[in-house]
């Protein structure tokens, strides 16, 4: 909300240090945005007369002028072409320091000497526009040598940019700002001038009122304004609207406007002959009723909308007829517009709803000055106040207007304003700082909260201005949070606190990260890729799957949820390549979502209104995901990143086993990473399906083998689907080992990882068995592979026999027979 | 050049389509797909050959000469299908390894280090001052409920206050029930409910996390960010508590000479609340461009848990009371690495990425 300086001052005495203000505003809570100084550098800018306009030899775009602006002519150089003889305009002359610090100097161009500048609005300041001159003649009793300032009655001012937080209905209004600035300087604040009401005949004798949603509309205020002079508004006033960032549109408009930024109570002047049977009416809109707004839309009300429990309730203004002429605390209706030849007024001045007011205008995506102050709850007792100095202000332009007496009043129910108890004890508690209750008694008094101290008991009951004061335990926090805030937050201890539980990782955390290091130290750059995609890319691995979608996504390329991090990272990759960057591995780890309706269990959690009902959720999944990009990688490359992996995680024994590949993988060279014993799968490993690498890859380039791996963190962290090795130490035997290899051929069926696990286990002597050649030839026969694995037995209590070493041989050969395996 | 004769139409298509059906590669295939429809192909010559024709032999001719291209087109379309499956599934079949027989020794990839997102590294950083200073660290859901994301933290729905996050909605239940959480604040109401129910009372928890905003992304801010959430349920905890882990806090992850201050404002979930400052980092409080010259930047928002917040979680606010506090962990690097343009962290340009650790 933007206020005047001046505005502020009518209502308490400002620091005349602007950054004290500044910084006091910024101190309570009133954040200051920017500060604006308007029409300074004006002081010099007088008004001038044209005389005389020349041409200038061999120039088009500039005349000469010469203009009076007190007893001698003046020449100057212009640019501008939009006046003539005897018009009035700006001039800045010589030695005049503009806005932006803009000094007019003597100038000389085309050989004509420039005495000053007759200037645009903008150059001003008062305006955007730079079509050509301020033209003044408009401006009445204008005359030639006279201050531009006196003339358009406007003073150099500051513009205070402040925006006022949520629970603050008070601060947006210029009263209550310099409310809270008054009580943090210990200022007294002013009451503005009111009028009182000067017709002789009742109100009800002229127009009536009434509350028939008496939950909708807590007061209703309405005045009747007779003989009523519909003309503009005083220049200053006009310029106060301007600076708040208001259009001037006439009087009556201007003054309820002006009664709104002021007090914070917005009004809707009627024209009274255009409200039938001259009654105001508020009701709730009835399904399907329509209405033409102030801004020339029809607005179909009463309808739900889709927000969380909207029901459709809409509170509406009606007439004597029961027609709906206003959108009540948003916009009025066309029909009963003030206009040029308006005499009679009606003067709505109410309190609504803050929910509905909020509920309608989101559904509506209509939002007025006037809603946004009733959504965060305007004071329910300032109808009155702000009827009164409305028309004080319009008084100021219509003199001999008529207020008939006793303006009719409808009552419904506004909130209870609570009684709350805060106890020195509370205050000390909550803050951590001892503020004593009499400095906190002074403090809320003067913003307006009834205070009675009791020794170190307090019982409070905030402003009407304040309806964000909740009752109980929570209005206790509210009113502590009132005296810290006027206290000032700088002035409130610190200490560190200390528990005696230790603070860390758990295992989750701590395997997210050595993940991420193991990755690292084989090279990944970590990427970030996007959670949410188009449904063309989710197609690409996913076609007819039920997807999470968002409801209302701002392109349609981010409105899927991913159930993969392979397209964003073979597009990552993809990207680098065009840049001829895509020698590189990447990673992710990220979270990817199943639909609920293709999970067996979905997960679930509280939700809906009140959170009363139990709402099926996507179910998310961490995963890890390798891309190799560089040119002879393969999925073998992943492989042995894997059995990295695998080694750093001390997993027991997960096994490379080749099986059918999903969409969007190599069909003939993918496998999964099993538990033996569990037969969980905690991951996936192969290439990305050549004809997806090819559909993503730059455009004219052939995809390489973009190898990966695909890691389950939930399946991996947990120990029961993937055994660890057991953190018992092993002590190697000091005795030499023996080393023997051994190659069998074995069926194409028989995985190598399940040959060398009975390797391992067939005998007690077995140290390590790796597999160290693979060889296919069709001299081996059909179906059938050699594999040759490097095996080392050893004793802990001694060094081995050759006896030894053959019964182990024996034992693991004929293991491997078990499995169709022959030695070769 | 050959000469056709609208007369043989019906034959030339009949043998067209006897060699599209011949075909055996898609080399052949491109070829004799070029001789169908090229320049060159006897469709081609013919539909020269109408301008001669009268208006009703034009349009009768014309009306022949486009089925038999379509009937070649389909043809064409038709083969390609077999073609290209044939072909694809002989190249995956020459490509066919059992991936279990890998010999991993005899893999061997260049010595080159890896780097960290740098998203990444600073959630660890944080976490690590977070974990010195005798804090845990917990995870949380990224698609919630309204009543997790919201209602709970003392939003209730059209509450103005909503207007504060710009949501994602989900298409799941009823319309704005299912959305991808805005801040990193409902995993603080998962925490208090699980405390509760086991008993586990107090909590000192950080709670990094991936959130979402449905906003433009520019510089300085993405639709998808990182926050990093703080939460303390204990007995006695007061705001002079919350200052001074701020304030701890700052010292320990700015640097010693980076302070901290406190200023009213509002949240929903907290009261009394609180946005923190910190001493601007560019220009060490001097005043710069980036601090609008006042020495200070906005770093986050914190204070003290409402009364309504533990009575939704079910928590005797007579008995416990807490903090809680947030901030971008994005605009932690950001500030720290003076990155002009935010947009860089979701570029995954690997130049970007090899200048971090």
């Amino acid at each position: 909300m933007k206020i005047p300086l001046s505005w502020l001052a009518e209502f308490i005495d400002v620091p005349s240090d602007i950054d004290v203000l500044r910084a006091t505003l910024d101190d309570l809570g009133l954040v200051v945005e920017g500060v604006e100084h308007v029409g300074a550098g004006l002081e010099d800018v007088v008004v001038a007369r044209v005389e005389e306009i020349h041409a200038i030899e061999g120039a088009d775009r500039i005349r000469r002028v010469i203009v009076t602006a007190g007893a001698e002519p003046v020449e100057i150089v212009c640019g501008a072409m939009n006046f003539d003889v005897g018009h009035h305009v700006p001039l800045a002359p010589v030695g005049a320091v503009l806005p932006g610090d803009f000094v007019i100097a003597q100038r000389k161009m085309r050989g004509v000497v420039s005495n000053g500048m007759l200037c645009s609005g903008r150059e001003l300041g008062l305006g955007d526009d730079h079509g050509g001159l301020l033209l003044l003649d408009d401006q009445p009793g204008v005359t030639p040598g006279q201050r531009l300032l006196d003339l358009l009655g406007i003073a150099p001012d500051i513009v205070f940019d402040i925006s006022p937080e949520g629970n603050r209905p008070d601060a947006w209004s210029v009263e209550g700002v310099a409310r809270d600035v008054a009580a943090r300087l210990e200022l007294s604040v002013r009451e503005v001038e009111v009028a009182e009401p000067n017709g002789a005949a009742r109100t009800d004798t002229f127009a009536t009122g009434s509350i028939e949603a008496p939950d909708l509309c807590g007061a209703l205020l309405v005045s009747a304004l007779r003989h009523v002079t519909v003309t503009d508004s005083p220049r200053w006033l006009q310029r106060r609207l301007e600076m708040a960032g208001m259009r001037a549109v006439s009087n009556v408009v201007d003054a309820s406007n002006y009664v709104m930024l002021e007090l914070g109570q917005p009004t809707h002047p009627y024209d009274a002959a255009r409200v039938a049977g001259r009654h105001l009416g508020v009701r709730q809109a009835r399904p399907g009723e329509a209405l033409t707004t102030l801004d020339d839309t029809e607005r179909v009300l009463g309808q739900p909308g889709r927000g969380l429990g909207d029901t459709g309730v809409d509170c509406v203004i009606v007439d004597g007829t029961d027609a709906v002429i206003g959108l009540a605390g948003i916009m009025g209706g066309a029909s009963s517009e003030i206009s040029p030849s308006t005499t009679d007024v009606l003067l709505e001045a109410a309190f609504f709803a803050p929910m509905v007011i909020a509920r309608t205008s989101k559904r509506l995506s209509l939002r007025s000055e006037a809603s946004s102050r009733f959504e965060r709850g305007v004071d329910p007792t300032l109808a009155e106040r702000a009827t009164a100095r409305f028309v004080a202000i319009l008084k100021l332009t219509s003199p001999d207007l008529e207020w008939l007496a006793s303006p009719v009043r409808a009552i419904g129910s506004t909130p209870p304003i609570p009684e709350i108890t805060v106890t020195q004890a509370n205050i000390d508690a909550l803050l951590g700082t001892h503020v004593p209750v009499a400095d906190a008694e002074r403090l809320l008094t003067a913003i307006g909260f009834s205070v009675q101290r009791r020794d170190d008991v307090l019982t409070v009951a905030p402003s009407p201005a304040r309806l964000d004061v909740r009752a109980g335990i929570a209005g206790r926090a509210d009113v502590i949070e009132e005296i810290a805030r006027l206290h000032g937050y700088r002035r409130l201890e610190r200490r560190t606190p200390t528990w005696p539980t230790p603070g860390g990782l758990n295992e989750r955390q701590q395997l997210r990260r050595t993940l991420r290091d193991v990755v690292i130290g084989l090279g990944g750059y970590e990427a970030w890729t996007p959670s949410l995609g188009s449904d063309e890319d989710f197609d690409l691995l996913h076609p007819n799957v039920p997807r999470v979608r968002i409801t209302n996504p701002l392109a349609s390329d981010e409105s899927v949820l991913r159930a993969s991090q392979m397209v964003g990272l073979v597009r990552a990759w993809a990207r680098n390549a065009e840049r001829g960057l895509g020698d590189v591995t990447l990673f992710e780890i990220g979270t990817v979502v199943q639909h609920p309706a293709t999970v067996t269990t979905p997960r679930e959690a509280r939700g809906g209104v009140d959170g009363a009902s139990l709402v099926p959720l996507p179910s998310e999944n961490e995963r890890l995901m390798i891309l190799w990009g560089r040119e002879g990688d393969d999925a073998r490359t992943a492989v042995a990143a894997w059995s990295v992996i695998a080694e750093r995680l001390r997993l027991l024994d997960v096994v490379v086993r080749t099986s059918d590949a999903p969409r969007g993988w190599h069909p003939t060279r993918f496998a999964q990473l099993v538990d033996r014993e569990t037969g969980v799968a905690v991951g996936s490993v192969g290439e990305v399906d050549p004809d997806l690498a090819s559909t993503l890859a730059p455009s004219g380039r052939t995809a390489p083998r973009l190898a990966v791996i695909d890691v389950d963190i939930d399946v991996l962290a947990d120990s029961d689907q993937v055994r660890r090795r057991s953190s018992l130490a092993n002590v190697p035997s000091r005795f030499p080992a023996a080393a023997v290899d051994l190659a069998f051929v074995v069926p194409n069926e028989v995985n190598a990882h399940d040959l060398a696990a009975s390797l391992r286990s067939a005998s007690d002597l077995v140290e390590s068995v790796e597999l160290f050649d693979v060889f296919r030839d069709d001299s081996l026969g059909t179906g059938v592979r050699s594999l040759a694995y490097a095996i080392r037995f050893a004793a802990a209590d001694r060094t081995l026999s050759e006896s030894d070493v053959a019964d182990a041989r024996g034992a693991l050969i004929a293991a491997a027979t078990s499995w169709g395996a022959v030695l070769r | 050049m050959s000469t056709y004769s609208l007369h043989d139409l019906d034959q030339i298509v009949i043998d067209s389509l006897a060699s599209v059906d011949a075909l055996g590669t898609t080399e052949e295939f491109r070829e004799r797909e070029n001789e169908l429809e090229g320049k060159r192909s006897p469709f081609a010559i013919l539909q020269k050959t109408l301008g001669s024709l009268d208006a009703d032999g034009r349009r009768e001719a014309g009306a022949r000469l486009q089925n038999a291209r379509a009937a070649v087109r389909s043809a064409l379309d038709a083969k390609w299908i077999v073609l290209a499956k044939a072909e694809r599934d002989a190249t995956l079949e020459r490509d066919r390894l059992d991936l279990g027989d890998t010999v991993v020794s005899a893999i061997t990839w260049p010595a080159e280090a890896g780097h960290s997102g740098l998203v990444a590294s600073t959630q660890r950083s944080l976490e690590d001052v977070f974990v010195g200073m005798g804090f845990t660290v917990a995870d949380g859901p990224e698609v919630e409920t309204d009543w997790y994301n919201f209602e709970a933290l003392n939003i209730p729905p059209a509450h103005p206050a909503r207007g504060m996050w710009d949501t994602f909605y989900v298409e799941l239940g009823e319309p704005e029930t299912v959305l991808l959480r805005t801040h990193t604040s409902p995993t603080q109401i998962h925490l208090m409910e699980h405390a509760v129910a086991t008993n586990s009372l107090p909590i000192h928890s950080v709670m990094p996390g991936r959130c979402f905003r449905r906003d433009t992304p520019d510089a300085r801010h993405l639709a998808t960010f990182h926050q990093i959430e703080g939460l303390v349920v204990d007995r006695g905890i007061s705001f002079a508590d919350l200052a001074g882990v701020i304030e701890t806090f700052t010292r320990a992850y700015f640097g010693p000479d980076i302070e901290s201050r406190l200023r009213p404002a509002y949240f929903p979930f907290t009261e009394p609340s609180a946005e923190f400052e910190i001493t601007c980092t560019i220009c060490r409080g001097d005043g710069c461009r980036t601090c609008s010259q006042t020495g200070w930047i906005e770093l986050g928002g914190c204070g003290m848990i409402d009364p309504a917040v533990f009575e939704a979680v079910g928590i005797d606010a007579g008995e416990w009371s807490g903090f809680a506090f947030g901030f971008g962990i994005d605009r932690c690097a950001q500030m720290r690495h003076q990155i002009a343009d935010m947009r860089a962290l979701i570029e995954n340009d690997v130049r970007f990425l090899r200048q971090f650790a």
